[in-house]
Formats: C-alpha cells, sequence, structure tokens
C-alpha cells in the first residue's frame, strides 16, 4: 500500500484550471415517467402543474387539499381519491387493505370531515393467489369497521401476468364537513402553533426494513391508523383549526413546505421538539436519508391559533392517536414559503420541498 | 458510549464555539474535503455558528458529483442493455449523463436496482446467473475496501456474469491539485475521517509541509467538526502547519492494514477524470490486470465512449472558494434549486444551494409570499 | 463522501465468507461484512460504510476527546465568565 501513496504523490503536480470546471445536474424535464413522479416532492408537483392541470385543472381542484369540498345539496361534501400500490403488500403493523382505506380516510379528515363512504376498486394481478386477494379485502374490511366507514361501491379488473404488481387499491371517500368549519393550507397565519400528532416516521422507517435488497431488523411499525376520531377531539375544542395535512409521501418536510408555500407564510421548527423515535433517527442515519422526508400513515400536522394551541394539544395527547402528540414550531411571517429548522446546535437550516422519492445514499 | 449523541452535546459545542472564538484574530478560509462533512454543516448549521473569520469552503469530496460524464454515460449505455442487471448506490441514480439518467433508463425498461452494498449486488449476480450483474464501484478510499471485496469474491466464486464499473478516486491527489491551483484560496484543510479510517495518515504529514498548510483528519458529528475546525484555527494563529489527527476514535495512523491489503490486491493507481475539475493524474484506481475480466468497460465494450463535458456553470471556482456564488452570472436566474446548472446547486448542501436558500430566508420581503406559484398544487391524494 | 454510522457488534458468524456479524446501530439491526476487522470481538463498536466494518471505535480515545472539550470550557472559565467573553468576541467582530 505504501507503494501506492508513493506513486500518486510523486505524480506530476496536476494543474486544476478553474475556468474549466463543471458539475452535473439532475435532469428534471423527464420525457418518461420515473419513479420520483409519484414521491409526493417537487416531481409530483410538476406533473400536475404540467400534464393534469393544464388537461382538467379547475378552481376547486387547485384549492390544494388533501381533499375537496364540494357544496352539495345544501350539505358540505368532502371527497377524496387515492391509489395504494406499496410492496411488500404485508409490512410490519400493516398491510395494503389498512393503507387503502386509512389513506383515504384520513384526506377526508384532513378537511374536517366526518368520513362516510368508501368505494374500493381492486386492480389484480393474473397469477397472484386468491388467498392473498383475501388477505387483502380482510384488512379493508376490518379497518374500515375500525374508522367507522362503509365500504359502499366497488370495482375489480385484472391485468396479465407481469403487468402488474400483484394487488392495487383505489379507494375513494366522502364525508360530510360540521359548519363553521374551514380547514385548507391557504389558512396558515403567522403566530399559529404547528402541532404534530406523534413521532414521525414510522411506516416509511417499516417498509423499508422489509424491502428487497435493504432489510434491516428493527422492532418498529408502521403507523398505520384512521385519524377522523382525533380530528373530531380537535374540532370540539374549537372549531378554529387552520390547515390540517396528514403527511404521507415526502414526509412532514414535503407537507409544511405545501402549507407554507399555499399561506405565503413561513414556517419555523424547534429540531429537538419533533418527536423522531430512536429506531427513526438510526436508520435514517445508515440509509442517509432526512426523517423529516420519510412517510407517515397515522399522523397529522395541525396548524392552530396560539390561543387554542394547549387545549387543542391536551385533547390530543388525551386521544390514543394523539398519545405522543407535540408542538414542534410556529407559523411565522418571516421566510414566507419557506421551512425552516433551528437545529439542537442552534443553528438553523432550510428545509426544502424533496425533488422526488428518498433512496439511500453513501454521500 | 454510543459514539453519536455524546458528539452532538449542545453544551460542549459552546464551549468548542468560544474555544474559536477566543483564539481567531483574522480571517481563515478552511476547506472540508468530504461532501459528508458538508452535509453535516449544513444539517446542524454549524456554519452560521461559527465566527465571521472562519469562512468554510466545501470541497469536492462527493464520489456522486465527481464521477466524470463519459462514465456516466457507459453506466447508462451498460444499464440499458436488456441482459443486465445494473446495480448502484441510491444517490447516483439522479446524476445526468449526456442526455439522461439512470432513473429515466430504468422508466425505459432497464433494470437498474439501488443496494446498500456491493456484497448485495454480488448476491443478485449469484441468483440471477442468466443475466449479467454489473455494480456501478463509485466512491473514495472509503467505498474501496468493500468494493474490492465484491470483485473478490466473484473471481473466488467464479461468479463470471458479475463485474464493475470503476469510478474510483482518491483524496490526496485532490487536495494536491486545489493547492497548486492559480489562485488557491484555501488555507487549512479538514481531511475526511472516514478515509483515513482505511488509509491511515501516512500520506498527509508530506503534503502538510509541501503546501504549508494544516491538515486536521476531522470526523463527521458536530463536535468532531468543531473540534476540527479548531485546531486547524489555532495552527493557522500560531503559523504551524502540520497533520493532526482530530478523530483518534476511529483514524490509526495506519489505518486498517486488512482492508489495504484488498484495496492493493485488486486496485492500482491510475489517472482520474474529475466531472467539474478535469483531469488530476494517478488520482483513482482501476482495476489490477488479475481482474479485468471483471471490468464492464471491457466487458461490455465501452471503453471508446468519449464525452466532452460543455462548460456551463462556474461550480469548479466556487468549490475552491474563489468566487461566492452570488458572483457568479447565473446564479438566482438562470440557476436555481428547481432548475440547477451545477451540482452546487442540486442538494441542500451545495454551496449555491445553501446560499440561495439562506438569502430567501434572509432577505424576501414577507409581502412577497402571497405570490404562489401555479406549479406548487397539491399532488393528488 | 462516505456515509460510515458507529454500530455495535451483537454477534459474528464465524462460518460465513466473509466473515459477518450482526450489528446494532441504536435498535435498528443488519449485517456487516467484518473480515476486515478480523480480531473483533462482540460488544465492541465498529465503523460501518456500505455494509462493511472499516475500523474499530476505541473507546479510551472517544472519552480523551470529550474531556478535552470539557477542559476547554474550564479553561475559559478561568479567565472570566465564558459567556461573557463569548459575547464580546461577537460584538467584536460584529462591530468590524
Amino acid at each position: 500500500m505504501a507503494d501506492l501513496a508513493t506513486e500518486a504523490t510523486e505524480a506530476t503536480a496536476p494543474v486544476v484550471d478553474p475556468t474549466n470546471w463543471t458539475c452535473p445536474a439532475p435532469l428534471r424535464d423527464q420525457p418518461v415517467v420515473v419513479m420520483g413522479h409519484g414521491g409526493g416532492g417537487a416531481l409530483s408537483a410538476e406533473l400536475i402543474e404540467q400534464v393534469f392541470a393544464p388537461a382538467y385543472g379547475n378552481p376547486t381542484l387547485a384549492a390544494l387539499t388533501d381533499s375537496a369540498v364540494l357544496g352539495l345539496g345544501g350539505a358540505r361534501l368532502a371527497f377524496s381519491t387515492d391509489s395504494y400500490v406499496v410492496r411488500p403488500l404485508f409490512f410490519p403493523g400493516g398491510s395494503l387493505g389498512d393503507l387503502a382505506v386509512n389513506g383515504t380516510v384520513n384526506d377526508l379528515a384532513m378537511s374536517g370531515a366526518r368520513p362516510a363512504y368508501l368505494s374500493t376498486a381492486f386492480i389484480l394481478e393474473e397469477g397472484v393467489e386468491l388467498a392473498v386477494v383475501e388477505r387483502v379485502a380482510w384488512a379493508v374490511g376490518a379497518a374500515a369497521e375500525a374508522a367507522g366507514v362503509i365500504v359502499a361501491t366497488g370495482d375489480t379488473k385484472v391485468v396479465e401476468s407481469g403487468h402488474g404488481d400483484g394487488v392495487y387499491v383505489t379507494t375513494a371517500g366522502v364525508g360530510l364537513v360540521p359548519d363553521g368549519v374551514d380547514i385548507r393550507p391557504q389558512r396558515a397565519r403567522p403566530g399559529d402553533a404547528v402541532i404534530v400528532s406523534g413521532p414521525i416516521g414510522l411506516h416509511g422507517v417499516a417498509i423499508m426494513s422489509v424491502r428487497e435488497g435493504l432489510e434491516f431488523g428493527v422492532e418498529i411499525t408502521s403507523d398505520t391508523a384512521p385519524l377522523a376520531d382525533l380530528v373530531a377531539e380537535m374540532l370540539a375544542v374549537t372549531k378554529d383549526v387552520h390547515v390540517l395535512r396528514d403527511p404521507t409521501r415526502g414526509g412532514l418536510g414535503a407537507s409544511l413546505n405545501e402549507i407554507a408555500r399555499a399561506s405565503g407564510t413561513g414556517v419555523r421548527l424547534s429540531e429537538r421538539a419533533v418527536p423522531v423515535p430512536d429506531e427513526v433517527a438510526n436508520a435514517c442515519g445508515f440509509l442517509g436519508l432526512d426523517p423529516l422526508y420519510v412517510a407517515n400513515e397515522g399522523r397529522l400536522v395541525a396548524f392552530v391559533p396560539p390561543e387554542h394551541a394547549d387545549a387543542v394539544l391536551a385533547a390530543m395527547r388525551a386521544h390514543p392517536q394523539g398519545a405522543g402528540a407535540a408542538r414542534i414550531g410556529e407559523c411565522v411571517a418571516e421566510h414566507p414559503g419557506m421551512v425552516v429548522v433551528s437545529t439542537g446546535l442552534g443553528g438553523t437550516r432550510v428545509v426544502d420541498l424533496p425533488l422526488g422519492e428518498q433512496l439511500p445514499r453513501i454521500c | 458510549m454510543k459514539y453519536i449523541d455524546e458528539f452532538n452535546d449542545p453544551d460542549l459545542a459552546r464551549r468548542l464555539l468560544d474555544e474559536i472564538r477566543a483564539t481567531v484574530t483574522r480571517p481563515w478560509a478552511l476547506m472540508e474535503v468530504c461532501g459528508g462533512q458538508t452535509h453535516s454543516i449544513i444539517r446542524h448549521g454549524i456554519d452560521q455558528l461559527l465566527p465571521d473569520e472562519v469562512e468554510l469552503i466545501h470541497g469536492p469530496g462527493c464520489p456522486v458529483c465527481v464521477t466524470p460524464l463519459d462514465v456516466i454515460d457507459k453506466a447508462l449505455e451498460i444499464a440499458a442493455r436488456p441482459d443486465v442487471i445494473f446495480c448502484s448506490f441510491g444517490d447516483m441514480l439522479r446524476v445526468p449523463g449526456t442526455d439522461r439518467d439512470l432513473f429515466r433508463v430504468k422508466g425505459e425498461g432497464g433494470d437498474v436496482r439501488v443496494v446498500y452494498s456491493p456484497l448485495d449486488a454480488l448476491e443478485l449476480a449469484r441468483r440471477h446467473p442468466d443475466r449479467q450483474v454489473v455494480f456501478f464501484a463509485i466512491g473514495f478510499e472509503t467505498t474501496a475496501p468493500a468494493n474490492a471485496m465484491a470483485v473478490h469474491q466473484a473471481r473466488r466464486l467464479a461468479l463470471d456474469n458479475f463485474s464493475l464499473l470503476v469510478s474510483h478516486v482518491r483524496v490526496p491527489p485532490a487536495i494536491e491539485a486545489i493547492m497548486t491551483a492559480p489562485s488557491c484560496r484555501v488555507q487549512g484543510f479538514l481531511a475526511a475521517g472516514h478515509v483515513c479510517s482505511v488509509m491511515g495518515t501516512a500520506e498527509y504529514p508530506e503534503l502538510a509541509e509541501r503546501h504549508r498548510v494544516p491538515l486536521v483528519v476531522t470526523g463527521f458529528e458536530p463536535l468532531d467538526i468543531l473540534e476540527g475546525i479548531r485546531r486547524a484555527v489555532h495552527q493557522l494563529e500560531r503559523g504551524e502547519h502540520r497533520l493532526e489527527n482530530a478523530y483518534p476514535r476511529a483514524v490509526r495512523e495506519q489505518g486498517n492494514p486488512a482492508a489495504l491489503r484488498m484495496i492493493e490486491e485488486v486496485f492500482e493507481v491510475a489517472d482520474r477524470n474529475w466531472r467539474g475539475i478535469g483531469p488530476i493524474p494517478a488520482s483513482g484506481w482501476r482495476l489490477t490486470d488479475a481482474f479485468r475480466a471483471y471490468d464492464a468497460e471491457h466487458r461490455f465494450d465501452v471503453t471508446g465512449i468519449r464525452t466532452e463535458e460543455p462548460a456551463v456553470c462556474r461550480a469548479g471556482e466556487i468549490l475552491q472558494g474563489l468566487i461566492k456564488p452570488t458572483q457568479c452570472e447565473a446564479f438566482g436566474k438562470a440557476c436555481t434549486p428547481r432548475t440547477p446548472l451545477g451540482a452546487t446547486m442540486v442538494s441542500n448542501e451545495g454551496a449555491c444551494a445553501a446560499y440561495y436558500l439562506y438569502r430567501r430566508m434572509t432577505d424576501t420581503p414577507a409581502q412577497q409570499g402571497s405570490r404562489i406559484p401555479r406549479e406548487e398544487m397539491n399532488p393528488v391524494g | 463522501m462516505c456515509l460510515a454510522v458507529p454500530g455495535k457488534v451483537v454477534s459474528i458468524d464465524q462460518r460465513a465468507d466473509p466473515l459477518t456479524g450482526l450489528i446494532d446501530f441504536g435498535g435498528v439491526q443488519k449485517q456487516a461484512c467484518l473480515e476486515y476487522l478480523p480480531d473483533i470481538r462482540v460488544g465492541e463498536y465498529v465503523i460501518v460504510h456500505v455494509g462493511f466494518a472499516l475500523q474499530r471505535l476505541d473507546e479510551e480515545s472517544a472519552r480523551a476527546s470529550l474531556e478535552l472539550f470539557e477542559q476547554l470550557g474550564l479553561l475559559e472559565e478561568e479567565f472570566g465568565d465564558a459567556w461573557e467573553q463569548a459575547a464580546r468576541q461577537e460584538s467584536g467582530s460584529e462591530a468590524r
């Protein structure tokens, strides 16, 4: 080895020409769909902006909410849909069936709605064992019962072997928004307390721990859970909750960026106040990920006027889904559209909208 | 002792910062060579806590960013072949070649897989004897023992369907290149701790002496970085220039002898092109003749791919601390984090991106926030 | 470059080729190649990069570093209040 070292240092002294440096930039205008388009970050937003919005954009769609709130026959109806593609289908703490119900229930709840009815559409791949489909179906049934919603209609299609990934499920849901409730990202105001309902990153880390090629041992499970009950408890304290969001793909970081940009406010977090379980922090440590960008399936982040913050937080902590709730920061007038974290050492860093999916890094 | 929390202690960080403030009397420019240290500095906001006199220049120590364009183009060519499973570390997938990246090759049907370790790629080769499994062996000295072990095992197990696309780079020649560059501003180096965990520190005293520059082997937790800075500043204030090891818990002078033996068996020193820097003599490794059969460049006959890099941005000057990002004509105009022209604008720890974000944070008047770009529409669902 | 993290050796599979062990990263467990640290023992800490243990972490050195940091503060305090001094330094640099 010493020989290698000597050889290197004795080589001709290289000359760096500072005018000749160039460096790589990621390609943004992909002509084909890449995985990052489904990552809940900037690429997802661009897909909507460049493809869907021009084709059928309208004020309702542009409202930036997890579920649309529609005036219908004198009532305010919350309406949402979501497709679920997860590998593996069954993971520590849940399954595709749980996600398909809880995800849509939670999107409805983020408008303050009481979810009532769901639809389910299954896309099955030829050759998948019926027992697998049955397990997913029973998980849907159990999750619907737990969330207090009724599966009112459904559909099934089969695609040829190799054209699907076992089972895909799409659900849509409706619910009623109580009078006096107006929850949407545009309502974030400087001074609002930012509250998260529990420890973050559990779902993403649980999924990664069983993903092929990445397997690691960790005793945590997905946080997948319905949040409508928790939201009802919060609204019982005050109907003046400004914003609710369930930080799924893209994690808390993406959700807070969306809220900051939609409302034209800034968000300031205290890193030490954000509840990150040790296992999540350590898994993220060796994979090189930021827990703020890791997916959750049973958490919400709330913007609440400061005068109600303590009471709302207490109500959340009294509920099983909010037992680990914490006030993590506040909405500010400074740096609009940006999320800034005060680090444990007293410095600050900016948490930007992630580009696409999070991948393990070596650098 | 868990070796993480202890080295994140805010009280001790304050003591180190106090000591740096008490020591420094005039401006000094230090370079942290390693991208991992840059990441830690930005993540913990360390750069904002330092006294104004201490300037940190983020060095070219990111193996992903310095992998040259023609090697990326070779990777894309190989990965697109129907008989190939192309394995890579995750952060390599988004680095663009001439006209596409590995994400796109994957989107177009290429079998591109993210692995955590090169041994995972080897395992794929074992399980798929009918496919060619290629591992994109990039990295600095830290990653070399892992990549060397993978190809060594492949030969031992006669896994002839496994090969490496090698783009290995070495730190000391890069330091040499930076120090001999015209108008170099770097006055002290935080040397990369984990590189030295493998290589030891034997190469560094001579570098420190010849260039009269302090070299402090530095770790990655906040206290480690502050201690590296403290020692470098201390040396500079006293007019000293020598090697110091501020990361003794993980770095021994002799490195890791078993790992060094493996590297020596598998790799030999070669000239390398650094993306954004250009060619640096003896700055990399390639497979030795004994392992040439496992070299993907030869196996897939892509040695002929030679791509010239277009000059697009002034990242090189910024990386050397010759200019501030704000002095680049494209900064904040053609070049933003959403439309980056260079690596320094790509990731949040890149010098340009950090400048851009902090300038927005501190300079933007509140009323501008009401202009919400259309693109921020909610991702459906 | 080089994301590498400390972990504790939980078990070693002597029959594995290359030598492999289970490493605990604070509640997260992952196999790593121990071939480059053939003398490593269960209970010791190693630094792991892309699935390879690259170096043994030396507890004595770690403690010595932390003690040094503690002493820096104490030395400072002999000359008066460390915070006051820091504040003076800060205002001094702002005045420039």
